[in-house]
């Protein structure tokens, strides 16, 4: 058991390493509000904030109420010389069906809809336990680990983008109209974009390790507890 | 950067015999392999994860070539009356530049040609002089360009969802229709590629001068 401001050079134990540039670093429990960053390359390390994870997991039920809509409402409409046609979400991933093009339907289905579902599924998983100061669910390590190596590959938001920019080009073709799933995946950008800003990863490493999972009791206890 | 020590001495991980974990942080006695708080294996800062960095920024070079000599779109106007047109995407950039969108052609030219080249050219030198000493100022403005590179690289694919779009959305029939073409794949491949390029180099290599050669100060 660790006591705070202790630390041990031979296992590490009470350090904490940049991951961007591997200085070392004191470990300390950070109140909330309070920021830690690498005193060398300056990379944010952790960053809690009050009711974090009661928010994430709010924002992620979000997401998914969001999410449902922008799959099954139409989400652009166009028209010319009497001629139109509606699109949803799955028809602008089926656009690649064709042939030898359909891995890429996989590949954008999975990046606009499939994995920013998982990782709000598993965002909930992780953290419904810890905000309830419970110990975590089974697996709740590799859970959270998935979410975070499959945050990259989430691309609603550059998705929203890239419709402002096929729009701009059809512009001048034909009338183009919204449909309620275009403003249901407006929303999920930005509750996306506030639960991206209260996660803080290591604190959650941090919150998993002290509600009980794992290691091997090395863990800075807070003082108070009982 | 802010202030903050630029040239006070910094104990690396891997100085004080440690390894740190790349993803939760926490600092593990060398001989450790897999990190027993978030379960990731833990890889010391060497050169070895260069291999997989060149592997891949070759793997979305080699898929880059078709991306650009393959239509990306297949517009027809009026049943193919007005004429069907395969655009490349320079082809594209060059269509947009005669209508006159100047402002819009530099914005695509900007997303799928500079972007997409600049991040080799950046990955690129950053392997090439990961390791080698360098000064800290050096090493911030590498740390830097990795960052951008990290965080630019998965925009491009925006490129693959604008035809995606277009494609599912002008189906008018005999008045306008526009379908993929094969480069869209290859585009996405390589930008997948790049990006797992980018997600493969160590940036903790940055920070170290390499144990391999004669470490002497360049300036």
């Amino acid at each position: 058991m660790q006591t705070e401001g202790e630390y041990d050079l031979s296992t590490g134990a009470g350090l904490t390493a940049c991951p961007r540039c591997d200085a070392l670093h004191v470990e300390r429990e950070l109140e909330p509000g309070e920021t830690a960053r690498c005193l060398r390359c300056n990379t944010l390390l952790a960053s809690p904030r009050a009711g974090a994870f009661t928010r994430i997991i709010a924002l992620s039920f979000a997401s998914l109420v969001l999410m449902v809509g922008a799959v099954f409402f139409p989400f652009l409409e166009i028209s010319r010389m009497g001629f139109g046609n509606e699109t949803s979400l799955f028809g602008v991933a089926l656009a690649f069906s064709h042939g030898a093009l359909m891995p890429l339907t996989v590949a954008v289905l999975g990046m606009i809809v499939g994995l920013p579902v998982l990782r709000a599924l598993l965002l909930v998983y992780t953290l419904l336990p810890l905000a309830r100061k419970r110990r975590p669910f089974a697996h709740a390590v590799p859970a959270f680990r998935l979410s975070e190596t499959l945050r990259p590959w989430s691309m609603a938001e550059i998705f929203v983008i890239g419709t402002a920019i096929a729009l701009v080009k059809v512009g001048g073709l034909a009338n183009i109209s919204f449909g309620p799933a275009f403003w249901a995946f407006c929303g999920l950008i930005l509750v996306n974009a506030a639960s991206n800003a209260f996660t803080s990863a290591a604190t959650i490493w941090d919150a998993i390790e002290d509600a009980g999972m794992a290691t091997d009791g090395r863990e800075i206890v807070p003082e108070p507890r009982a | 950067m802010s202030a903050p020590a630029h040239d006070a001495p910094v104990l690396t991980a891997h100085r004080a015999g440690l390894v740190g974990c790349r993803s939760c942080g926490r600092a593990w006695p060398e001989a450790e392999t897999i990190c027993r708080r978030c379960g990731s294996a833990l890889v010391p800062p060497d050169r070895r994860c260069l291999n997989a960095v060149w592997a891949w920024l070759a793997a979305g070079l080699i898929f880059y070539i078709p991306a650009n000599l393959f239509p990306m779109l297949k517009t027809s106007t009026f049943g193919g009356l007005r004429g069907n047109s395969e655009s490349t995407i320079l082809g594209g950039v060059v269509e947009l530049m005669h209508y006159g969108n100047y402002g819009i052609a530099a914005v695509i030219f900007a997303a799928s040609v500079m972007v997409p080249v600049g991040k080799f050219v950046a990955i690129a030198w950053l392997a090439t002089v990961a390791g080698r000493p360098a000064t800290v100022e050096a090493a911030h403005k590498r740390l830097v360009l990795y960052e951008v590179v990290e965080f630019i690289g998965r925009w491009s694919m925006i490129d693959v969802f604008v035809v995606a779009i277009l494609s599912a959305l002008v189906q008018l029939g005999f008045v306008a229709s526009i379908h993929p073409g094969p480069a869209a794949v290859s585009f996405a491949l390589s930008v997948a590629f790049t990006m797992l390029s980018a997600q493969s180099f160590d940036p903790r290599l940055i920070w170290r001068g390499l144990p391999l050669r004669s470490r002497k100060d360049h300036e």
